[in-house]
C-alpha cells in the first residue's frame, strides 16, 4: 500500500534580514549575518526549505554584572570590565556569530551611565570586532529614549539590530533606526496579539516589515519556556500561512534567563543531588535554548561558552 | 476573503459609456479605486450593450493591466469572449466562469490550463439552476472529479453554487450555508467557495445590510470568495471581522489595518 503524502504546504516564508555592512556598504563589519528565510516549520524540510541557520548572539554587558554567579564569571573574569575584550573573547574565542550589547548600566537604578559613555562603549565594540552588533537598551523607557538615538548615530552605517520598542513606547527608536539604517526589535511579553500590533504600530511609521525581529520575552526551562515556545510557534505558523505581520525573524534571550535560575544558580552544597554546578548551569541555558529550537528562532542570546558550543554543535547537526 | 470586486461591468453606466466612446478614464479609476480598497480580483463584464463584446474585453483588460497589477476575472458567459479576454491577459487571471455540464467543464480546463488561469464553475447544468443541496453537490463533485481528470490544481478551482436574490426565492440562502461545509470537505485541498453578493441582494430595500449579513455568516461556514462590492468598506471590514472570529488571522488591535493592507 502507498503511504499518503502527509506533509503540509506551506504558503508564506519568515522575512530575510542581514545584519551588519560591510565597508564596500557603509559599514565596517568585516562580516554579515543573514538570518530568516524558513518555508517550513524547524527540522521538517521535506515541507520546504529550512532557511538560514539560527545564529548565537553572545551577552556582552557595558557593566560588570553584579548577580551573575561564579561559574558565570569565571570564562569572562579578565573582561567583565572591559566590554570591548568582553566582545573580543567572545568572538575569536567562543564563535559568537553576533554581540550584543546589552546597556544595563544606563538604567538608573543599576550606574545611570551617560548617553556620552554608552557611546564610547559602542564605539570600541565595533573597533573590537568584525561581526554584527545588536544593541539592547535597558528596559527604562524615559532612559532608553535618551541615549538610545545617540549609540544608533554612532553606530550609523553598521546596520545593527536595535531594540527594543512595545506598543507603548516605540516612536523613538523606530524613527532613530529608520534615520541610521538600523534593524529593530519589537517586544511584547508572551502575547501574539501584542506581537502583532506593535508590528503593525512600527509598519505605520513607514519602517519596513523586513526589518523587524520579534522578541517574545523567554522563559527559561522551569520558568515558562512552554509559554514562550507556544507563541513562538504560533507565530512561527502564523508566518508560514503568509500573515504579514508576523512573518518576522525571531530572537529570544535565553543565556540572561537561564542563569537566573536556581537551579543553574545554586552552589554545590546547597543542592549535592542536583550534580556539580559547573555542568549544570551551562547545560541548563544549553537545553533552554535547544527547546525554544524546535519553536522557530532566529537568533539567540547566549552567556556560558559551554552552552555556546553545545548548542552551535545541534544547530549544524541539525540543519 | 478573496474578493472579485465587481464594479467594471458593462451594466454600469459609467463603464457602458467608456466602452462605447473607447474612453478609459472612468475604468483606469474603478481599477486604482477598487484595487486600494483590497480587491484580490478584478471581475471584466461588457455587459449586454456592446457592439462587439469580445473586443471590448480585449479593450478594458488592456486598460486595466496598463494601471494596476491587480489579477483579473474575466466575467463572461461566452466563450469567444473569455478567449479574446485571454488572449491579452498578462496579469494573473480567473476565469468567470464555467457550467457544471461535463463538454463544458472539459472546455474551460483545457484553456485554463493553457492560460494558467483559475478557473470559476456554477453549480448549473443543461437542466438548470438546481433548487436543493442535493443536486448542487452532485454537480460540485463532477467538477472536482473532471478536474482531477485534468489535473487541474483544486487551489485554482471555485465553486459558486448560484445563489437567489432574497426577494425572488427566500428559501435558498440558507441552504448555502450546508453548501460550504460539504464543498470545504470534498477534497484536500479543497476548492474555493465563491457566491454572487450582490445579486443576492439586489433590487431590495437593506441591499447593502443584506450582503454584509450574508457575507458573516457564509464566512462562518466556509465561504472564502464572493464576487462583491469592495467599494463597500463596511462589507469588507464586516469580511476581515468575521474572519478574525474564525481565528483564520492573529487578532491584534490593529487588525482591520493589518488585513486591509
Amino acid at each position: 500500500m502507498e503511504l499518503p503524502n502527509v506533509a503540509d504546504k506551506w504558503t508564506g516564508v519568515v522575512n530575510e534580514i542581514t545584519l551588519g555592512a560591510t565597508k564596500d556598504k557603509g559599514g565596517s563589519r568585516q562580516k554579515t549575518v543573514t538570518i530568516g528565510g524558513s518555508k517550513s516549520v524547524p527540522f521538517m524540510d521535506f515541507e520546504g526549505n529550512p532557511g538560514r541557520k539560527p545564529v548565537i548572539a553572545m551577552d556582552v554587558y557595558d557593566t560588570s554584572p553584579d548577580d551573575w554567579p561564579e561559574t558565570l564569571t569565571k570564562p569572562f573574569s579578565d573582561v567583565l570590565n572591559n566590554p570591548a575584550q568582553w566582545a573580543k573573547k567572545c568572538v575569536e574565542q567562543y564563535g559568537a556569530d553576533l554581540i550584543c550589547l546589552k546597556l544595563d548600566g544606563i538604567h538608573p537604578d543599576k550606574g545611570n551611565k551617560s548617553a556620552e559613555e554608552a557611546v564610547k562603549t559602542v564605539k570600541s565594540i565595533l573597533a573590537a570586532v568584525g561581526v554584527p552588533l545588536i544593541i539592547w537598551g535597558c528596559e527604562d523607557d524615559e532612559k532608553d529614549n535618551e541615549v538610545m538615538p545617540k549609540v544608533s548615530q554612532a553606530a550609523k552605517g553598521e546596520n545593527c539590530l536595535m531594540g527594543i520598542v512595545t506598543q507603548d513606547n516605540y516612536k523613538t527608536l523606530t524613527a532613530t533606526c529608520l534615520a541610521d539604517g538600523h534593524a529593530i526589535i519589537t517586544l511584547s511579553p508572551v502575547d501574539i496579539n501584542i506581537a502583532k500590533q506593535v508590528n503593525i504600530l512600527v509598519s505605520e511609521m513607514d519602517f519596513p516589515l523586513n526589518r523587524i525581529v520579534m522578541f517574545q520575552s523567554t522563559g527559561a526551562l522551569g520558568y515558562g519556556l512552554e509559554y514562550t515556545y507556544s507563541i513562538q510557534e504560533r507565530e512561527r505558523l502564523a508566518a508560514l500561512t503568509g500573515d504579514k505581520m508576523m512573518s518576522m525573524p525571531v530572537i529570544c534571550d535565553v543565556g540572561h534567563e537561564a542563569w537566573r535560575t536556581k537551579e543553574a544558580k545554586s552552589n554545590d552544597s546547597e543542592v549535592p543531588q542536583w550534580g556539580p554546578r559547573e555542568e549544570r548551569g551551562p547545560m541548563w541555558e544549553a537545553i533552554t535554548a535547544i527547546g525554544l529550537l524546535q519553536s522557530g528562532v532566529d537568533i539567540i542570546r547566549m552567556n556560558h561558552p559551554k552552552a555556546v558550543a553545545a548548542v552551535k554543535k545541534c544547530i549544524d547537526r541539525l540543519y | 476573503m478573496i474578493s472579485i470586486a465587481e464594479r467594471i461591468n458593462g451594466m454600469f453606466k459609467d463603464v457602458r459609456e467608456a466602452i462605447k466612446n473607447k474612453d478609459p478614464k472612468a475604468v483606469r479609476e474603478l481599477a486604482i479605486k477598487q484595487t486600494e480598497a483590497g480587491a484580490s480580483f478584478l471581475d471584466v463584464n461588457v455587459g449586454t450593450a456592446a457592439a462587439d463584446p469580445a473586443g471590448a474585453m480585449k479593450w478594458l483588460i488592456e486598460v486595466i493591466q496598463d494601471t494596476v497589477k491587480t489579477p483579473i476575472a474575466i466575467d463572461s458567459q461566452k466563450f469567444d469572449v473569455v478567449k479574446a479576454g485571454l488572449s491579452v491577459i498578462k496579469n494573473e487571471v480567473l476565469i468567470n466562469s464555467s457550467k457544471g455540464d461535463p463538454e463544458e467543464l472539459d472546455k474551460y480546463m483545457t484553456i485554463a490550463k493553457e492560460y494558467n488561469a483559475s478557473l470559476m464553475c456554477l453549480t448549473m447544468d443543461k437542466c438548470g439552476i438546481p433548487q436543493d443541496v442535493e443536486r448542487r453537490m452532485e454537480i460540485a463533485m463532477k467538477i472536482v472529479e473532471k478536474a482531477v481528470e485534468h489535473e487541474f490544481e483544486l487551489s485554482k478551482i471555485y465553486i459558486d453554487p448560484v445563489l437567489f436574490p432574497i426577494n425572488v426565492d427566500q428559501k435558498q440562502p440558507a441552504l448555502m450555508f450546508d453548501i460550504f461545509n460539504q464543498i470545504k470537505m470534498i477534497s484536500d485541498p479543497p476548492p474555493h467557495r465563491n457566491v454572487g453578493l450582490s445579486n443576492f441582494s439586489q433590487g431590495t430595500k437593506e441591499k447593502r445590510l443584506l450582503a454584509r449579513t450574508f457575507l458573516t455568516m457564509g464566512i462562518s461556514y466556509g465561504l472564502d470568495a464572493a464576487v462583491m462590492d469592495v467599494l463597500d468598506k463596511d462589507l469588507m471590514d464586516a469580511a476581515i471581522s468575521a474572519e478574525i472570529i474564525m481565528n483564520q488571522h492573529v487578532y491584534s488591535d490593529s487588525y482591520l489595518t493589518a488585513c486591509r493592507k
